[in-house]
């Protein structure tokens, strides 16, 4: 079965390449303010990905904006290889276009970190869903010793993942929030937790969106990729405060230098304060 | 007849993509010859099995090339050579046409690939007359374009030195050898995917 996508066209052209023929529709996944993300195929219906694409801008200069699309896609890219190539997960690139600003990548199943946590803490869904029950699971201080040990856990997942990727791949994520991490199921389907608790923050972390991504081994780098998770952290998930702690805990045993980035997140958090008491 | 019709996600159906697989070919040394001489007749990719671990990688570089044509972009003279050439994580094609092309007396296993752009005539004529034509030159086995068939001529140790792949701590970490396969499959579609950044 063959489909020619004309879905969303009015609103938001696609990228010519989801115009030609594919076995299943693109679907458009988000629409941020860099870029839009559509879930597609690959070569065969059988290979997932997430295709990301720059769109032109049509206040920039023709030639910038070009020149601009094609450094920033081919920079996301090459973090991701090198990433890859140190063994930390993230998605694998199947195919980069920068003249038409797009690039195809390993299709991530599985929720974001974000969906999980808000689950696990029985919050309402944020796409409309059948609400129904949802109440009668909240957590109300999500204190119960054993209850939250599934959630320290992914915790100590995040912090060793952050940790391994600023201390093997030498790289800062730039836009660290739960959204842009996903929690990849085990390959055997993880039968084996069908039912637990806990079942909502199983899975492997995978960071996601390098678009803001650098090469840096500056503890000061390091220490506001961190500060940016945590700010982001805190907003999103205000319930879960006190196990942000762990994050830290874990990025702190992570690598040799650790300690003094934690060092320097002081610093970096008293600014940060300093010029919220003023703006 | 083991001439495939291959289907692509994204590809415009103005293209009809045939691939196939000759084992123990014995008239490489001609087969070059043609590609060298530019013989409209010979309009394939040719590719040697031995630097190929599976069907996606070379599903890979088929795509890649089709992609690259209709941007406008091609970097060498037409889709077929653009094929072999979107093999190579380097901008070399000296050195990308001797460790992916055909090589005389040397390549025994060999991948072909046609591409028919915005044909008239109907596919079935089109499949017949590649074939037809094939069959006619190329001496050699053909079989069935499986990842099987392929895993009986990859040189491991080629593609490891080609693609990088030696010392690569993401992948000596690892134990279990099919996680390894396709692991190192991923860090092969990369190295094409970023080829020249
Ligand atoms: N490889 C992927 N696999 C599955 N989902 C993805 C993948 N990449 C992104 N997404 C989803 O799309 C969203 C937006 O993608 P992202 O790369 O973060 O782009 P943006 O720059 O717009 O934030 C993510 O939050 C995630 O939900
Ligand atoms: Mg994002």
């Amino acid at each position: 079965m063959t489909t020619t996508n004309t879905t969303t066209t009015t609103q938001f052209p696609p990228p010519k390449v989801l115009t030609y023929p594919s076995s299943t529709p693109p679907i458009l996944i988000t629409q941020g303010a860099e870029g839009r993300l559509y879930k597609t195929t690959y070569l065969s219906p059988s290979i997932p990905c997430a295709l990301k694409y720059r769109p032109p801008k049509p206040y920039r200069h023709p030639i910038l904006d070009a020149r601009l699309t094609k450094a920033r896609l081919s920079a996301e890219a090459k973090v991701l290889e090198r990433c890859w190539r140190e063994g930390i997960p993230v998605p694998a690139v199947y195919a980069v276009d920068t003249s038409a600003g797009w690039m195809a990548i390993e299709w991530i199943d599985g929720p974001p970190v974000r969906a999980g946590i808000n689950e696990w803490l029985g919050d309402p869904p944020e796409v409309e869903q059948d609400g129904g029950h949802q109440q009668d699971k909240k957590k109300e201080n999500a204190d119960e010793d054993e209850g939250e040990a599934p959630m320290v856990d992914l915790m100590r997942r995040i912090g060793l993942a952050v940790g391994r990727l600023h201390n093997l791949a030498g790289v800062v994520h730039g836009d660290l929030t739960t959204s842009n991490m996903m929690l990849r199921p085990p390959l055997d389907g993880g039968d084996a937790a069908q039912g637990k608790a806990g079942k909502a923050l199983e899975g492997e972390v995978v960071l996601i969106d390098f678009g803001l991504a650098t090469q840096s081994q500056s503890d000061e780098d390091r220490a506001v990729d961190l500060y940016v998770l945590e700010r982001a952290f805190l907003s999103t998930h205000p319930r879960a405060e006190r196990l942000f702690g762990e994050v830290l805990e874990a990025y702190r045993g992570s690598f040799k230098k650790a300690a003094s980035v934690l060092v320097k997140l002081e610093d970096v958090r008293m600014r940060g304060r300093k010029k919220s008491m003023i703006g | 007849m083991a001439l495939e019709r291959l289907t692509l996600e994204h590809v415009p159906s103005t293209h009809r993509v045939y691939i196939t697989l000759f084992r123990d070919v014995s008239n490489s040394s001609f087969l070059q010859s043609q590609l060298i001489s530019r013989n409209p007749e010979f309009e394939y990719a040719f590719i040697d099995v031995s630097s190929i671990i599976s069907r996606t990688h070379l599903l890979a570089a088929v795509y890649n090339a089709i992609n690259t044509q209709i941007d406008g972009t091609l970097k060498t003279p037409n889709v077929h050579s653009e094929v072999v050439i979107s093999l190579s994580p380097s901008n070399n094609i000296a050195e990308t046409y001797r460790r992916w092309g055909i090589t005389p007396d040397k390549t025994k296993d060999l991948i072909v690939v046609k591409i028919v752009v915005s044909a008239d005539e109907e596919e079935a004529e089109t499949e017949r007359k590649v074939w037809e034509h094939l069959t006619q030159h190329v001496q050699g086995t053909p079989v069935p374009l499986t990842d099987g068939e392929i895993s009986k001529a990859t040189d491991w140790p080629k593609v490891r030195k080609y693609y990088k792949l030696n010392g690569v701590p993401g992948l000596e970490r690892l134990k279990d050898e099919d996680l390894k396969k396709k692991q190192m499959e991923k860090l092969v579609l990369m190295g094409m995917a970023l080829r020249g950044m």
